[in-house]
């Protein structure tokens, strides 16, 4: 309760410094609008040439990349730790983060939020639902549960992956480009995984769980039965890989000795 | 002159202290590159070719296109945007040069230090591990080279561009932002331009991002014509005269602004 109440705290105070600077707040759902429409506009110019991606048609992806933005706008609104590093390691900041008494990745998570992520909720749902219309897909009474479980898994195991990055910072404080190399990576779920071969294919299901983000859970609502099993593993993996990822960050914690200055 | 070519030294200087991070670097652009060779050969499927383009040349063009970006690529945007928030832009302003050439050459400065240790070790790497075909031809690289040269000037306008923009917003990350994503696209990174329907090929003929990224992959891919490739060159250059302009006009319009905060 003591959690959920300082989380109300910090939405409400980031939505007052947030609302003070408008037009920066517009500006920047702009831009995340205007990334989701570039991938988009990707996937369109190559289905002008091809029919079919390794057999799945142009708005089955679609649909897995409007599935994708939902766990992504999710992680991205408050797992916005990839400057974790240099902001809280490299420059002390972590020192005053452990003087709280709650949890320091929560008293991160709620420091760094950024809500206006949110926002690739509703673009992920329009593309869902104008996806699902093309491909004539009927929605079941446990379908939107299940939507939102698979979603809260994806979100978790993506975050899972960026917070063991950040807590190789406990070990070492010297700057990595880690990061955005994982970024680049995440985007590898968006696609069918059964494009790449069986190394990455292997990466991308059970040491960087990132298929779990998109092709896996969306494969379910796409009724595609030989992925079921990875479907329905969706919230088990990003629960699992999250609780790991807390564990080592707890085991982090121990270790960390200040910036010592 | 020779203070501007100490700023190409001490920003090359400045990078090499941080090697390490492009060995990273290196392993981030392969990944980069290996998902689209996947991703680009599911899409070629048994198709022989593409718009000219057959799977081969595609692999190369994306591999080229990524680590030419190594090259033209720089932050002086948000450098600039910062600089003008802490108010040290102030006192950039007293010194006895020109501040956004300053800039420029800060920008080439870490452009040679990636194109020696991040393109050029990546590029081995990428041949390696991908059917990437490199021309044997001296005319091609000589072409490719003066290519790669004025793209780097037009990101650099465009980025000096973005960049002045700060005087006249609080804050304008969000449209550095926006013009990476928009230079992603418009500039053939991601797609090659030939790849887009007619009318948005012919709506992009009018900007200049092509000139970053499209028209030096193409060379290198040897995708292009004799006469279409000194058109494409002539084109570069057109753009990179036609955008002083703004620059010029928006710095000296800057500069007034500048002394109204009272810096």
């Amino acid at each position: 309760m003591f959690y959920i109440g300082i989380f109300f705290q910090y939405v409400s105070q980031y939505m007052k410094t947030r609302l003070e600077y408008r037009s920066d707040f517009i500006v920047e759902i702009l831009s995340d609008l205007f990334n989701q429409a570039v991938n988009l506009v990707f996937i369109l110019v190559v289905f002008g040439h091809t029919q079919f991606l390794n057999g799945w048609n142009r708005d089955e992806i679609i649909f897995i990349y409007g599935f994708f933005l939902i766990p992504y706008a999710l992680f991205s609104a408050f797992f916005n730790i990839w400057d974790f590093n240099d902001r809280y390691i490299v420059k002390g900041e972590m020192d005053r983060i452990l003087t709280r008494p709650i949890h320091s990745l929560f008293q991160v998570v709620i420091e760094r939020m950024e809500l206006e992520s949110l926002f690739g909720l509703v673009t992920g749902f329009i593309i869902i639902f104008y996806a699902g219309a093309n491909l004539g897909l009927e929605l079941t009474w446990y379908d939107p549960i299940l939507f939102v479980l698979f979603a809260i898994g994806g979100a978790l195991a993506y975050a899972s992956v960026f917070i063991v990055i950040a807590s190789v910072g406990f070990w070492s404080d010297s700057k990595t480009s880690i990061m955005p190399m994982m970024y680049n990576i995440g985007n590898y779920g968006r696609y069918p995984v059964d494009i790449y071969n069986k190394v990455i294919r292997f990466m991308l299901t059970w040491v960087l769980p990132f298929a779990f983000v998109g092709v896996y859970p969306a494969s379910y609502f796409l009724g595609k039965e030989e992925w079921y099993i990875f479907s329905f593993l969706t919230p088990v993996v990003g629960l699992v890989f999250f609780t790991v990822s807390v564990m080592i960050w707890n085991q982090g914690i121990k270790k960390y000795r200040g910036a010592g200055n | 002159m020779s203070k501007y070519i100490e700023m190409i030294r001490m920003r090359f200087l400045m990078m090499l202290a941080y090697r390490l991070n492009y060995y990273t670097g290196i392993v981030i652009y392969t990944i980069n590159i290996g998902a689209y060779y996947f991703l680009w050969s599911a899409i070629y499927g048994d198709k022989g070719s593409i718009e000219g383009l057959t799977i081969e040349q595609m692999t190369s063009y994306v591999a080229i296109a990524w680590m030419a970006r190594a090259f033209y690529f720089n932050n002086i945007d948000r450098e600039i945007a910062m600089e003008i928030k802490d108010g040290k832009v102030a006192i950039e302003l007293l010194r006895p040069y020109h501040y956004l050439g300053m800039k420029t050459m800060a920008g080439l400065g870490e452009g040679i230090f990636r194109f020696f240790f991040f393109s050029i070790p990546g590029m081995i790497l990428v041949t390696l591990l991908f059917q990437v075909h490199i021309p044997y031809n001296g005319a091609t690289w000589g072409y490719f080279a003066i290519s790669l040269l004025f793209s780097f000037i037009i990101n650099t306008q465009i980025n000096l561009l973005t960049g002045i923009m700060a005087f006249f917003f609080y804050n304008n990350t969000g449209l550095i932002r926006a013009k990476r994503v928009i230079v992603d696209l418009f500039s053939g990174l991601l797609l090659p331009i030939s790849f887009f329907p007619l009318w948005a090929q012919d709506v992009m003929r009018y900007l200049p991002f092509q000139g970053i990224s499209y028209i030096p992959s193409m060379i290198f891919t040897n995708g292009f014509s004799h006469s279409e490739l000194l058109m494409a060159l002539g084109q570069q250059c057109i753009w990179v005269i036609i955008l002083l302009i703004p620059i010029q006009l928006l710095w000296i319009v800057a500069k007034k602004q500048l002394i109204i905060q009272g810096g």
